[in-house]
């Protein structure tokens, strides 16, 4: 088990193990980290949400798991195993016959994301030909009971119709049925629901759930919406420039947040404060990746940071049930309400 | 679909009018008299007056024009001032000669094209980048006038591989493209005309390639596991209506205006019939060689327009 993670003690083996994960993005001017040492484990039908502001390196860290990385400018070091796979010594080709079959991944904007001149039907039926080499036919009849599973109305009528020809959350569904097309064991998913209006993002997260526990598939789902984390996920994982500074169960993340930066992002929601009253937003915005203070990075925008929090970055410290945050502050008797500055 | 084929040919009519307008007019709008260039200095008014009669030239040009038009639509374009013989034929025949090197020269720098800007889309930055797009550079900046005549003198004069000019050694009518004494008169115009639209067809396609491949639903099909081949396959059905659009351009062009390749190469096509009838003055044979040239060109952007349709689903199919 990786130190992040002495909670899990069952026999089981976790389908998703991550340690110390670095990527690199090489380019002419500047190297930048965009992931910096991220260590997670996902069992076996568990759901970790990452969470995170933009560029915080969420969507990197999925990426990594698939190498969908540019080759030429990225530099990913660290072990990530997903089932029997190491994905780091995979050739390509082994990765490519993983990629869409073991592990397969749903975007977040279903239009850009679809090949608009190809029907839904033929880009699922590719996906399955694909992996299971099997006729035409068969594959045509597979995507269609992958429609009927994803709950698209008149699936005969959508297997010929054209991405442009489906609403935004009829798209992200066949989006979810390509990804599905051959029983992935982990389903990556970036923000798949950011994109969708409040009544369609409900109504897709509970097929992706319900698929989620009929095939017993791990997922890692990535959002910066912690109403979405909080109805999905089993544990959390909360970013903040290229590390995770807490993660644990979503009981004690999301209800009994220790870390400053979670706390504010809790703060910042628009649930429970007074009508008129301003929205509790954390002040500043994220580091520049190019040139990270030397300490913690957070410590510029904490109202708790000193000098401590500004010489080095926190060690990871776990509390009962796994639950680890990387903060100087939150290891005391920290009192939440006033690192989030209601108090 | 077929609804919006109609509405497509509709569209051509107003075009079409357009054309035989601007067609009908250059009598007017260029400069000299065509009447004075057939006759004698010393001609007497009586003999002008005569003259411009027979040609129906001394008519009010409304009425000209109409029964010019009439004429053009059951495809009678008059006769030619010079040969005397009906212009109809002289254009038919020179078009056909035309249609055939122009034809192959485009679906030649199409492949070519296609082969090069996909190696250059999948390669940005790289060596074979460079040199696809340093030829593309050299096809649209060489002047063919240029190039027709270097092909002459190296493939023609110096090295004596390939006739310099004409069309066959007994002329166009036994003309065969399945006799390499005749058909090897036609290599070097079809090379001199292949250059251009190569260089333009390459960097559209380089290009609108390149933009594809950095959409977001290449990394979808990435994600699906497929090969890089299957990847190139999605991205070239995404950029074929821009590269088709192109295409359908460039055969216009080399079908209306290799003035300068057929004259060099002295083949008896649409251009080389066009300058013959500048420089004689020619009136009847140049309206009728421009108005089929204009035709010709609405007809294939008509054809394009209407291919698009069934190559990409976003274009509204009604």
């Amino acid at each position: 088990m990786t130190n992040a993670m002495p909670g899990t003690q069952s026999a089981v083996r976790p389908l998703v193990e991550v340690k110390d994960l670095t990527v690199d993005f090489v380019s002419r001017d500047a190297t930048v980290r965009a992931v910096n040492g991220v260590s997670f484990d996902v069992m076996p039908g568990e759901v970790l949400c990452i969470i995170g502001e933009s560029g915080s390196g969420k969507s990197v860290t999925l990426r990594s798991l698939m190498r969908l990385h540019p080759k030429a400018r990225t530099v990913i070091a660290g072990h990530m195993r997903v089932g029997d796979y190491d994905i780091l010594s995979l050739s390509e080709k082994e990765m490519n016959a993983v990629r869409g079959a073991a592990i397969s991944m749903v975007f977040q904007e279903p239009m850009t994301a679809l090949d608009p001149v190809y029907t839904i039907g033929e880009q699922i039926a590719e996906t399955v030909m694909r992996h299971e080499r099997c006729s035409r036919e068969t594959a045509d009849k597979r995507a269609l009971e992958l429609l009927q599973m994803v709950k698209v109305p008149s699936p005969e009528r959508r297997l010929k119709a054209y991405p442009h020809e489906l609403s935004g959350g009829l798209r992200q569904r066949a989006m979810m049925a390509v990804a599905l097309s051959c029983r992935p064991t982990l389903l990556l998913a970036d923000e798949p629901t950011t994109a969708l209006d409040a009544t369609v993002q409900i109504q897709v997260l509970i097929v992706l759930r319900r698929l989620q526990e009929d095939f017993g598939m791990g997922v890692i789902f990535v959002t910066h919406d912690l109403g979405v984390a909080a109805q999905i996920a089993d544990k959390v994982a909360v970013m903040y420039a290229g590390r995770i500074v807490e993660y644990g169960t979503v009981r004690d993340v999301l209800l009994n947040p220790k870390h400053p930066y979670t706390l504010g992002l809790m703060a910042s929601t628009v649930n429970g404060q007074k009508k008129g009253e301003d929205i509790d937003a954390i002040p500043g915005s994220p580091p520049d990746l190019r040139a990270l203070p030397p300490g913690c990075s957070f410590a510029p925008r904490c109202r708790l940071a000193d000098a401590a929090c500004e010489a080095d970055f926190p060690a990871p410290v776990i509390r009962a049930g796994g639950h680890m945050t990387r903060c100087f502050k939150a290891n005391g008797e920290i009192r939440p309400m006033e690192a989030a500055g209601i108090a | 679909m077929w609804l919006y084929a109609a509405r497509r040919v509709l569209f051509t009519i107003p075009i079409g009018l357009g054309v035989t307008i601007i067609c009908f007019a250059l009598i007017y709008l260029a400069p000299g008299d065509p009447v004075q260039s057939l006759l004698p200095p010393d001609a007497t008014a009586n003999d002008i007056a005569q003259l411009k009669h027979y040609y129906g030239l001394d008519k009010p040009i409304p009425v000209q024009y109409i029964l010019w038009l009439g004429h053009a639509l059951t495809g009678d374009l008059g006769i030619s001032i010079q040969t005397n013989r009906p212009v109809t034929d002289e254009v038919w025949r020179a078009l056909g000669n035309t249609v055939s090197i122009a034809t192959i020269s485009a679906v030649l720098a199409m492949i070519i094209a296609l082969g090069l800007g996909i190696v250059a889309a999948t390669n940005i930055g790289g060596w074979a980048d460079r040199l696809a797009t340093a030829i593309a550079v050299f096809g649209v900046s060489v002047p063919t006038f240029w190039l027709a005549v270097v092909l002459v003198i190296v493939f023609a004069v110096q090295l004596g591989v390939l006739p310099a000019t004409g069309m066959g050694s007994k002329g166009s009518n036994t003309f065969s493209w399945f006799e390499w004494s005749e058909a090897r008169y036609a290599v070097l115009p079809i090379v001199a005309m292949t250059l251009t639209p190569l260089g333009i067809l390459m960097r559209t396609t380089r290009a609108s390639l390149a933009d594809i491949l950095s959409q977001d639903f290449i990394q979808t099909l990435r994600a699906k596991g497929l090969s890089e081949t299957a990847v190139i396959r999605h991205a070239i059905a995404n950029a074929l209506p821009q590269i088709l659009a192109m295409f359908g351009l460039q055969l216009g062009y080399l079908i209306g205006g290799s003035i300068l390749i057929e004259t060099i190469f002295t083949w008896p096509g649409t251009g080389f019939l066009l300058n013959k009838a500048i420089l004689t003055r020619d009136i009847p044979l140049l309206q009728g060689t421009i108005l089929v040239l204009a035709m010709a060109f609405v007809g294939i952007n008509l054809i394009v327009d209407l291919i698009q349709t069934l190559v990409d689903p976003r274009i509204k199919r009604i």
